[in-house]
């Protein structure tokens, strides 16, 4: 595994005290962390910064680090020392948790240094002071999910793969892989989440198991945007066909439908389709946004028909309200 | 590592068809009770029901009650300041959103 620089990834020199350690983890963790950042690759930015945060403001986790540091550069192999362990005994709180919390937790070489319980993913949190005999209900897990509009529309029921941290009787952690086949009620919408009762960390002393919640997130779409229930699609047409009105195919997530272009559309009049948006108790509403494509005067004929178009309309003038 | 295959699960859409007692929102949360307390203290949540006994989350409150504690433990945002940090975070959203609506 490679040699993480903790200090390379905060931007502090080694010598940076803690205040400084702090204020540049706040200061990038702003930039980055996933609620707030637009940055396309801030969730795997952040969980760096929170790991090297995690690593350097603990003095003992700092000075362990240090030691190894003084033996090694950025991206070189790292092995952990013999007899090493992953044991080092700490005085301090365990990590908190990662974002998105659940099935995380912080790279390989962090383990290495630091052991497995110092990353606390979800079941850390809600260990209830470790594998006693008292029954303790298993925590809830979180975790994404992508899918699609369609699926959206439909239904799907995708088939999952999970990772589970578990903790045995004597306290050792390890992961699970676990696949799990969800079925996603159709209607479900961008940001939602599910809950998937008994699928979260299994309880202690046969108590019953946690649940899992699955955030809903939609792949963007080539055709269709959402907006909460509604869903918007572009419609280009011809210019005679926004002039005189025409009957059209326009694509839904359900499949085509005809529809009525009103004479003497405008670019970017929205026809709604009342009902064919996300389907639920109140279904949203598909907006086609209409647009004009002015066909190239490539050819004399083209150009001909263009010059008859401004003899027919020698009096419009599109840009009299610019006029002094 | 185990391979446990075949298991299906039914998907409840939170948001919908789920109300939260204070204990299973502390559960579903990751919250300390004082934290809950404090989030709606703070009016973040805003329980239906006279004290925590009581008390009944909407669905929505999960995602509330996660991002505020991310927002504070991660970011060190206040909690006074919480509030306002999500209500500006949902505006940008709905701006967005609507930037890509009238592009």
């Amino acid at each position: 595994m490679e040699f993480k620089d903790y200090y390379a990834t905060l931007g502090v020199p080694r010598t940076a005290t803690q205040d400084e350690i702090k204020r540049a983890y706040r200061k990038l963790a702003r930039k980055y962390h996933p609620d707030v950042s637009k940055e396309p690759d801030a969730e795997p930015r952040f969980k760096e910064l929170a790991e090297a945060h995690e690593a350097l403001i603990d003095p003992e986790r700092r000075a362990a680090y240090d030691e190894i540091g003084k033996r090694h550069e950025r991206g070189q192999s790292f092995e952990p020392p013999p007899g090493w362990d992953g044991g080092f005994e700490y005085s301090g709180r365990g990590a908190e948790g990662m974002p998105g919390g659940g099935a995380e937790s912080f790279s390989d070489f962090f383990e290495s240094i630091f052991g497995r319980g110092g990353s606390g993913g979800g079941s850390a949190r809600h260990g209830r002071g470790g594998a006693g005999a008292m029954p303790a209900q298993g925590g809830d897990h979180h975790a994404q999910i992508t899918i699609d509009l369609e699926d959206a529309y439909r239904g799907a029921s995708p088939t999952i793969s999970l990772r589970m941290p578990v903790v045995d009787a004597s306290g050792q952690a390890s992961f699970q892989e676990r696949r799990l086949e969800v079925s996603i009620p159709k209607g479900v919408r961008d940001g939602q989440h599910l809950r998937l009762a008994g699928q979260g960390a299994a309880g202690h002393a046969g108590a019953p198991p946690g649940d899992l919640y699955l955030e809903i997130r939609f792949r963007p779409h080539p055709l269709y945007r959402v907006e909460e229930r509604d869903v918007y699609v572009d419609l280009p047409l011809t210019p005679w066909e926004a002039a005189l009105g025409a009957s059209v195919a326009a694509p839904t997530p359900e499949g085509q439908v005809q529809l009525t272009i009103p004479p003497n559309s405008r670019a970017g009049r929205k026809l709604r389709l009342k009902g064919r948006g996300l389907p639920g108790a109140t279904p949203g509403d598909l907006y086609a946004v209409l647009g004009i494509a002015l066909p190239p005067a490539t050819s004399e004929a083209d150009q001909a028909a263009y010059l008859a178009m401004a003899k027919a309309f020698i009096d419009y003038k599109p840009r009299s309200a610019l006029e002094a | 590592m185990n391979d446990t295959s075949g298991d299906t699960s039914d998907g409840i859409v939170v948001e919908e068809h789920i109300v939260f007692s204070f204990a299973e929102l502390c559960r579903a949360s990751g919250a300390a009770s004082v934290q809950l307390q404090a989030l709606v203290d703070e009016g973040l949540l805003d329980p239906s029901g006279q004290g925590p006994q009581d008390w009944r989350f909407a669905g929505p409150s999960l995602a509330t009650a996660r991002t505020a504690l991310r927002l504070t433990r991660e970011l060190g945002v206040e909690l006074a300041a919480v509030a306002l940090v999500m209500d500006l975070m949902a505006e940008i959203a709905l701006l967005r959103a609507r930037l890509q609506t009238h592009r």
